[in-house]
């Protein structure tokens, strides 16, 4: 048997860390980067006595997160521990949410190649962050900083819905893009505040009967996470081929060998035993709670595609890139709104912008440029002040050292010339060099006037108005 | 004039007519604990020279609240800010709170003095205070008895005269029965009555601190300090502040009191019953109303008692790992010996027994059949309290079934030991407030307990009737401790 | 009903409370234990079958703070409890993966 008779599933538990001001427990900071252990206080260090107390932001953001992608809110909730010892959790128990979470039964729709889907979401509940190790490379142990320890979460667990890697990172890129654009977390994946849980299993097709999973915890880029799938689930198919069987285990992806590996040490059969929280009390949400949380929803990625096939008459891919990104939107919106050319706008963003960041593998978010000086670069283009190539070359600076692009242009001396006896004096001076071609023109050879276009450009060191040179050489060739 | 014999309204009624200094007062309890810790050894910690100096400090300023100057024992499973708070474990051994709890902050609002941190059963686990891993405290009335547990350390420095009044905490009877074995008043105040915020935790939703004091005056006005709505705990009532010391009237007219037979039945001390049947009968005489009734709760509160309570134990002291704070074996080469060689170092074997069973209720397959089935059989003994309390306002039971028993005497049957708390637990299992106050001693001259229970936040009915029958028998006046040896 | 406690049980409940029991100390620990776990059977005489489990306070619900930063101010006393650290981090044993 091969590839082809085997179906993939695959199940995503994504932790996002809510943007909340302080910890979801406790008043400490959640300010990403501060010295180790400076946010830290008797609750998020578990001391003896301490007791949590929840915030109230936690519970809005989340069922705010639970709203935009269609769950039910859950009316009686609560939490519960769920128990193990590990270096970073400070409790030696977790408190999260077991058998009643706050939001249930939702879905996102997202597109791929092979047209819309829905992906269910079984649920999304809140849950404390853990601190984290560091590993010294030299140095004989590991070194536990708590600052990240309560720092609020959601878990947002998708049904066995995505059957192949593509699916996965279209769903990862819409669940990130909506939590940006409700404005819950800042899902920046490098700080580790967007990861996912992935979990792979494979079966035969037309088997009702599940395969045995295993799963890859804390990826946090959907380059490694697609490979991952793609790896693990061709490792599984070729184990069963060979007769072998799938155990159900932790795995670690490696993204330099690009392989799966077991993880060593950590049990693989945990009982958690989990229990109602007894330091807290239930999370009960009143009717009109939630109604008010509703109103509060701004425009979703959905609505605002739509607005952008009419009110911009952008193209129906265009519109679906631009609002993938709440990021790329907002920068799109904004610079739109100051150049007043969509159209234009949207270009640079989709075409130079996102190769750029293709090819740092970033994402949108790290774009260091303002949408003003997007805005600004392309009104210089519009105005003639420099050439589109050299728009190119602005951007590129843009990136690199992001300051107003009239600033660059002038330092880098790139303003293109559009004065028309300047104009006039390089054609003639080009026309009187290159006889030969002329002739070709006027015997009807169209390319001779691309030639004499580049010589110009060439003598200017591009810096010439080419649509003036255009016209001009047309002309002055009658 | 003995000025440690005074309860803590006749201290307050001499500094007011300035017949004592405060530093007087420190001075004589300095002294008394200079004479008797020794032969008790109630406290872990001593603070008397940072407690004279306080004294001094107070009487500088001047006395600026009602309470200024009056000295207090604080039971070591209640933080303290930079000083140790040890829950007579090896595990908390060296271990400095950097903060304040809740109801220490509230003493320190008032200018209280403390005098040290008291003993106790290891993480307030045990009847008996023989779990504590420094010292076994002995009880004042005879030396070779138990002080009772797990707030001995308390309850025996009261009864001793080494503090005038102590704090304790109280999971399954931890206040009430070691009052009843020292001869001194104990009060388990309603469940979110009294802040948790920076009580080492046992058991969270059984847990409350409450006052040890000398009489039934004393804990209402140490009541009235600990108690208040505290918004760093999450299940602390709102509930408007009292003044508890209103409810101390002389009256029992009227007043309905049940007596549940199962509470006098099989396992309790003959002496003990005669005492109860005494004081039912003083009650009848003041004019209260006295009705026998079923209440068959005892045994499955105890059971469910213990299953809720180790659960809830085994998780609390997971954050004792070696990590952070606390003990750190000298013995490992990996993170799990580390965490396993620090806790079972570290913990003592009732401790390690206890995180056992709750660990096994809690796993995976025993859930169901223990955890909730003890969570529905609360629920069963909350109901059956409820419905005893349509009929009256008090319920009164023996507070343990034997008087302070001979120290070693239970050591090596757990289950017995834990038979010791069949009285008192189901008022934790329900949240109820009870009060344990002295009602005469047995042949042996060893005080018996009598509790009383109130419905929720009806602290105030049973302060009034503890307060009249202690004004009608005179317990203090007629009994004191006598250092048996 | 007769409960029964393996010394493997006692071994697995250990391992998952993060205890060692000597070996020595595993005969008791299990009897303990079962003893213990027989009594609490009474907890079946009772019918409860009907009855919600008691989960926390009742009556009480959305206890919850505001989202305002209050900055713990003793911070120092809080890492001078650390048996072991290096960088104001607290050291343990190298963790793997």
């Amino acid at each position: 048997m091969a590839r082809e008779d085997y179906e993939i599933v695959i199940g995503l538990e994504v932790h996002a860390e809510l943007s909340t001001k302080t910890k979801i427990f406790c008043s400490c900071p959640t300010e990403f980067g501060a010295k180790p252990n400076t946010h830290i206080c008797p609750v998020c260090m578990a001391l003896p006595g301490a007791l949590p107390v929840l915030n109230e932001k936690v519970v809005e953001y989340a069922v705010k997160a639970g709203l935009a992608t269609n769950c039910e809110i859950s009316r009686d909730s609560k939490n519960d521990r769920k128990n193990y010892f590990y270096p970073d959790l400070p409790k030696s128990y977790q408190i999260s949410q077991f058998d009643k979470p706050l939001c249930e039964h939702g879905y996102v729709e997202i597109e791929t190649e092979t047209g819309k889907k829905k992906i269910g979401l079984t649920r999304i509940h809140i849950e404390e962050d853990a601190g984290k190790l560091n590993h010294n490379e030299f140095g004989a142990g590991s070194l536990v900083d708590l600052n990240r320890a309560g720092v609020p979460l959601i878990e947002i667990v998708s049904e066995p819905d995505i059957a192949n890697a593509q699916e996965a990172e279209a769903y990862l890129r819409k669940l990130k893009s909506i939590l940006e654009y409700i404005e819950v977390s800042d899902c920046k994946m490098q700080e580790g505040s967007f990861r996912a849980d992935v979990n792979v299993s494979v079966k035969k097709k037309n088997s009702e009967k599940l395969g045995t999973r295993t799963e890859m915890k804390n990826m946090n880029s959907f380059k490694s996470i697609t490979r991952a799938i793609e790896y693990e689930s061709q490792r599984q198919i070729e184990e069963l081929e060979n007769g072998g069987t799938i155990v159900q285990t932790t795995l670690r992806w490696d993204d330099v060998s690009g392989r799966t590996f077991a993880m060593r040490g950590k049990e693989n059969a945990q009982d958690y035993r989990y229990f109602p929280e007894p330091d807290l009390v239930a999370i009960r949400l009143s009717e009109e709670y939630i109604e008010n949380i509703r109103k509060t929803l701004p425009e979703l990625p959905e609505s605002r595609r739509k607005r952008y096939l009419e009110e911009f008459k952008l193209s129906e891919k265009d519109s679906r890139l631009l609002t993938s990104s709440k990021y790329l939107s907002d920068m799109f919106e904004k610079a739109q709104s100051i150049c007043h050319n969509a159209k234009a706008v949207a270009n640079w963003l989709l075409s130079d912008v996102s190769r750029i960041l293709n090819e740092k593998e970033q994402e949108p978010d790290n774009i260091p440029f303002t949408a003003e000086q997007l805005a600004e670069m392309i009104e210089l283009i519009e105005k003639g002040t420099i050439s589109s190539s050299m728009g190119k070359k602005v951007l590129e600076e843009l990136f690199i050292n992001p300051r107003s692009p009239k600033q660059i242009i002038e330092e880098k001396g790139w303003v293109q010339i559009s004065d028309e006896k300047v104009i006039q004096e390089i054609v003639e001076k080009i026309l009187q060099e290159n006889p030969q071609s002329v002739a070709d023109y006027k015997a009807g050879k169209d390319r001779a006037l691309g030639f004499l276009v580049g010589q110009a450009m060439k003598a200017t060191k591009g810096k010439a108005n080419p649509q003036m040179l255009n016209q001009m050489f047309k002309e002055m060739m009658k | 004039m003995d000025i440690t014999k005074l309860t803590v309204h006749e201290l307050q009624e001499k500094l007011e007519k300035k017949e004592l200094t405060v530093t007087q007062i420190v001075q004589a309890y300095a002294n008394r604990i200079e004479e008797k810790e020794e032969k008790v050894q109630a406290f872990l910690s001593i603070n008397t020279e940072e407690a004279l100096e306080e004294a001094k400090k107070i009487e500088e300023e001047g006395r600026s609240t009602s309470l200024a100057g009056i000295p207090i024992g604080i039971k070591d499973n209640i933080c303290t800010k930079g000083e140790k708070t040890t829950c007579a474990s090896k595990m908390l051994e060296n271990f400095i709170s950097p903060y304040d709890a809740t109801v220490i902050e509230n003493l320190k609002k008032e200018k209280l003095i403390s005098l040290g941190k008291l003993n106790m059963d290891e993480f307030a686990m045990g009847g008996s205070t023989e779990n504590s891993a420094f010292q076994i405290t002995k009880n004042p009335w005879n030396l070779h008895t138990v002080p009772g547990g797990s707030s001995g350390g308390s309850a025996a420095a009261v009864a001793a005269d080494m503090v005038p009044w102590a704090l304790g905490s109280d999971t399954g009877g931890s206040i009430r029965e070691p009052a009843a074995f020292c001869g001194v008043v104990g009060l388990k105040p309603t469940y979110g009555l009294v802040s948790r915020y920076g009580l080492v935790a046992f058991a969270s939703s059984l847990d409350q601190i409450g006052p040890i004091t000398k009489d039934v005056t004393d804990s209402a006005i140490l009541l009235n300090l600990l108690a208040g709505h505290d918004e760093k705990d999450s299940t602390s009532a709102e509930v408007e502040k009292k003044d508890y010391t209103k409810a101390l009237k002389q009256d029992v007219k009227g007043m309905k009191i049940g007596v549940p037979k199962e509470f006098f039945g099989e396992g309790i001390n003959t002496e003990v019953k005669e005492k109860l049947e005494e004081a039912i009968e003083i009650y009848k005489n003041l004019g209260a109303e006295i009705e026998e009734f079923s209440l068959d709760i005892a045994k499955y509160s105890l059971a469910a008692y213990y299953i809720i309570a180790c659960a809830e134990a085994s998780s609390n002291l997971g954050r004792f790992d070696g990590i952070r704070y606390g003990y750190r074996t000298k013995n490992y080469t990996d993170l799990e010996e580390l965490f396993k060689n620090s806790r079972s170092e570290g913990f003592g074997p009732e401790v390690k027994r206890r995180i056992i069973l709750g660990t096994y209720v809690l796993s995976s397959g025993y859930y169901d059949a223990y955890y909730k089935k003890a969570q529905k059989v609360r629920t069963y003994v909350k109901n059956e309290f409820n419905k005893a309390f349509e009929k009256y306002d008090v319920i009164l039971t023996p507070t343990s079934p034997t008087v302070a028993f001979a120290i070693n005497s239970k050591c090596n049957n757990p289950l017995e030991m834990y038979l010791a708390d069949i009285c008192t637990v189901s008022i934790n299992i329900a949240g109820l407030p009870a009060i344990s106050i002295p009602c005469g001693v047995d042949s042996n001259q060893m005080p018996v307990g009598m509790q009383l229970i109130g419905k929720p936040f009806a602290e105030e009915t049973i302060l009034q009737t503890a307060y009249t029958f202690e004004q009608t028998i005179k317990f203090r006046e007629t009994y004191s401790p006598k250092f048996k040896e | 009903m007769d409960v029964k406690v393996s010394k493997e049980e006692i071994l697995h409940i250990a391992n998952l409370a993060s205890l060692n029991i000597k070996e020595e100390e595993i005969e008791q620990y299990r009897e303990n234990l079962q003893e213990i776990l027989q009594f609490a059977e009474v907890v079946n005489q009772v019918d409860v079958e009907t009855l919600q489990e008691t989960i926390g306070e009742e009556n009480k619900c959305n206890v919850m703070r505001k989202d305002e930063i209050h900055e713990f101010e003793n911070k120092e006393q809080i890492m001078a409890n650390a048996p072991e650290k290096e960088q104001n981090m607290f050291k343990v044993p190298k963790v793997v993966g």
